[in-house]
């Protein structure tokens, strides 16, 4: 008796349970739904109210899709056709295509110029958004601004070249400098820059007509076109600036930490859509007269500084994120402040910060449509102006305001989804 | 092993001088009227209650911390508020953390290679080449491609070792390097630590493993209050303390 108790009570294990799979009945689409559909009376009656719901907007919403017309030529031509019927018009997203997309003024037979700049947008962005993609691609994402700036504005492509050439010859003087200080590297590279652009300017004036495409000004730019523009643009160059007013702030000089201070909680406080009027009207005082100072750029530079803000306050919360020990053990290694900040600090601090920099990205896509209240004609702007005002289209508002809608959630859907694939991919930390 | 301890040659030549040096965290006293010599080859242990400064001293000799009063000078080079003396003086003293604080973003053998590259000009292959040298070392070269979430804490303290030891640093420092690891963990560490010592290499080590102090130290380190209550050799400092703060610590560390 004694014995056998003995060799219940003393055990050695000597071979492991290897890992199984869970039971059939704890997986699959059954447990699902009765886990989140009918886990109790109270949740079935709130399933069973919802299906009904969305069965009575599907039912009603899908005659209005399916009896839609997409061919005729007016608000009135339409409703003759839909005969009393429930329909939608959506005749007229295929008349005026080519308004949404590019505004009405832009010259009809150069409309291949902008989408090509867009398709090529998508080449250039691939690079940068996934990181095995080839890194030779990234040249030609150097190249892509410069590219769509003489496609989609036409005149010489000396200007973009000269452009370029001014940031090649910066960059390389810089490089040749860098080795002795950050600081001379920098002033070095902005004075050879400088200097191309000025040489460069007596190329461009010597031969206006080289490989020009027809000049476009900016007050022509409509359509989504005028925000997918202002939206790359202002992203792009808003990260930058965030960035650097983000290290500004932290930085132990007091002047350079006050700059950023003022200019970050100045333009916090303050509504866009008056930095926006400012860009629009006042900008025009201070400048000389006579000067024509762009309107895109005037409203880029506001948009851009305005995110720029936003950005730098996103990143700072990244850096106060990061335990102080990484900073103490690049600094324990040797390196100096722009090598820490470059290899360290800022690769981990831009991972936490993603979430909230796609944030601010996103919102700062969509408030590109609030150009519309200072007379640009962007894709809002153009539906409330030009085309309901039109007498074909007067009183065509869901189809519009939809497609405006659907338009502008296709990329920020895209831009959120892609952030969260970036976060995963850069999840090193497994923990 | 003591006496093998002992046999390692102590040069004439001095690696770190320390003189008067005071340091505040406001107007807090943290440090007060520190006078050390360190000697190349000499293994320091530093030993003391919390609070009493010793992680502070160590911090101060590679300018983590600022000093306010007082001098150190490290390898002949002068720790003033020159950015370059600092950086020169950070690159030859490697440095060890409680928390490893690895690069989290960067694979192990990253973590090993960008010092050597950025700061040193290495080139990446020779970089490379190092650090697995140093991997091996310390027994993880099949780690390399891993990233530090990936590895036990032990294991991280080991890369962290091998990170500091890639820069050929001329004197170590390290700042209880065991204390955040689980008892299984700690021998592997200290192992690799007696094997540097071995090698001849300055440490200066704040640490409560006494039994690696018996072993590895040429002079223990009493701290209390910000000050150096007590240093003497290894078996001197533990078989016969002087000071009642000495006899009181060591009682209460070595009591069970």
């Amino acid at each position: 008796m004694s014995d056998t108790h003995a060799q219940s009570v003393a055990f050695v294990r000597d071979t492991m349970i290897p890992e199984q799979a869970p039971p059939a009945s704890e997986a699959g689409i059954i447990k699902w739904m009765r886990e989140n559909l009918f886990s109790g009376w109270f949740n079935t009656i709130l399933t069973l109210v919802s299906l009904y719901f969305i069965y009575q907007i599907v039912t009603s919403a899908y005659p209005w899709f399916a009896n839609g017309i997409w061919t005729t030529s007016s608000l009135a031509e339409c409703r003759e056709a839909l005969d009393g019927m429930t329909g939608a018009c959506f005749s007229v997203l295929t008349e005026r295509w080519n308004q949404l997309l590019f505004g009405f003024q832009y010259p009809n037979d150069a409309y291949w110029r902008p989408t090509l700049a867009f398709f090529l947008l998508i080449v250039a962005l691939v690079p940068v958004l996934y990181p095995k993609a080839p890194r030779n691609m990234l040249i030609f994402t150097a190249i892509y601004p410069f590219l769509a700036f003489w496609l989609i504005w036409g005149g010489t492509i000396l200007i973009p070249i000269v452009a370029m050439l001014g940031f090649v010859g910066g960059y390389f003087a810089f490089k040749q400098f860098d080795h002795q200080s950050f600081a001379m590297g920098l002033l070095a590279g902005v004075i050879a820059a400088v200097v191309v652009w000025w040489v460069g300017g007596f190329a461009t004036g010597a031969a206006p007509n080289l490989l020009a495409l027809e000049a476009v000004p900016s007050r022509d730019m409509g359509g989504f076109m005028l925000n997918m523009i202002l939206g790359t643009v202002c992203v792009a160059l808003s990260l930058p600036i965030g960035i650097v007013l983000a290290l500004g702030r932290q930085s132990h000089m007091p002047i350079i930490k006050w700059i950023c201070v003022i200019f970050i909680e100045f333009i916090r406080g303050v509504p866009l859509i008056t930095l926006l009027f400012v860009a629009n009207v006042v900008l025009a005082y201070f400048l000389p007269p006579g000067t024509n100072f762009d309107l895109i750029l005037r409203v880029i530079i506001m948009i851009t500084l305005f995110a720029s803000a936003y950005i730098a306050e996103v990143i700072r919360g990244g850096l106060a994120a990061l335990p102080r020990g990484q900073y103490e053990a690049a600094d324990s290694l040797g390196l100096d402040y722009a090598q820490s900040t470059r290899l360290i600090i800022m690769p981990q601090a831009l991972k936490i910060s993603i979430p909230g920099i796609v944030n601010v990205a996103v919102g700062l896509f969509k408030d590109t449509v609030l150009v519309s209240v200072i007379s640009m004609f962007d894709l809002v702007g153009m539906i409330r102006g030009p085309i309901l005002a039109s007498t074909e289209w007067n009183g065509v508002y869901w189809e519009l305001w939809g497609f405006a809608v659907f338009v502008f959630f296709i990329v920020c859907f895209s831009i959120s989804k892609y952030s969260q694939w970036l976060e995963r991919q850069l999840a090193t930390d497994h923990r | 092993m003591a006496e093998q301890a002992q046999e390692l040659t102590v040069s004439d030549e001095v690696a770190i001088q320390i003189n008067n040096m005071n340091k505040w965290y406001g107007s807090f006293h943290v440090l007060r009227d520190i006078d050390l010599t360190v000697y190349r080859g000499e293994r320091i242990v530093i030993a003391g209650p919390s609070g009493s400064g010793k992680s502070t001293l160590i911090r101060c000799i590679n300018a983590l911390e600022e000093h306010q009063k007082g001098s150190i000078t490290v390898d002949g080079t002068l720790l003033s508020s020159d950015l370059k003396n600092i950086d020169r003086i950070r690159s030859e003293v490697g440095m060890v953390f409680q928390h490893f604080n690895l690069f989290p973003h960067l694979t192990i053998l990253e973590n090993c290679t960008l010092a050597p590259i950025w700061v040193r000009k290495t080139p990446k292959k020779e970089a490379e080449d190092i650090a697995m040298h140093f991997l091996t070392k310390v027994k993880i070269p099949d780690q390399a491609n891993k990233y530090p979430g990936q590895l036990s804490g032990g294991q991280q303290q080991r890369v962290a070792i091998a990170r500091s030891l890639c820069m050929r640093p001329r004197i170590m420092l390290f700042d209880e390097p065991t204390s955040a690891l689980d008892p299984e963990m700690i021998k592997e560490v200290l192992d690799t630590m007696v094997e540097l010592a071995e090698e001849g290499m300055t440490m200066l080590c704040v640490t409560h493993e006494m039994g690696f102090a018996r072993q590895v130290a040429n002079r223990v380190i009493f701290m209390d209050a910000g000050q150096i209550v007590e240093q003497n050799e290894p078996e001197e400092f533990f078989n016969n303390p002087q000071n009642e703060r000495t006899k009181l610590f060591l009682s209460q560390i070595l009591g069970h």
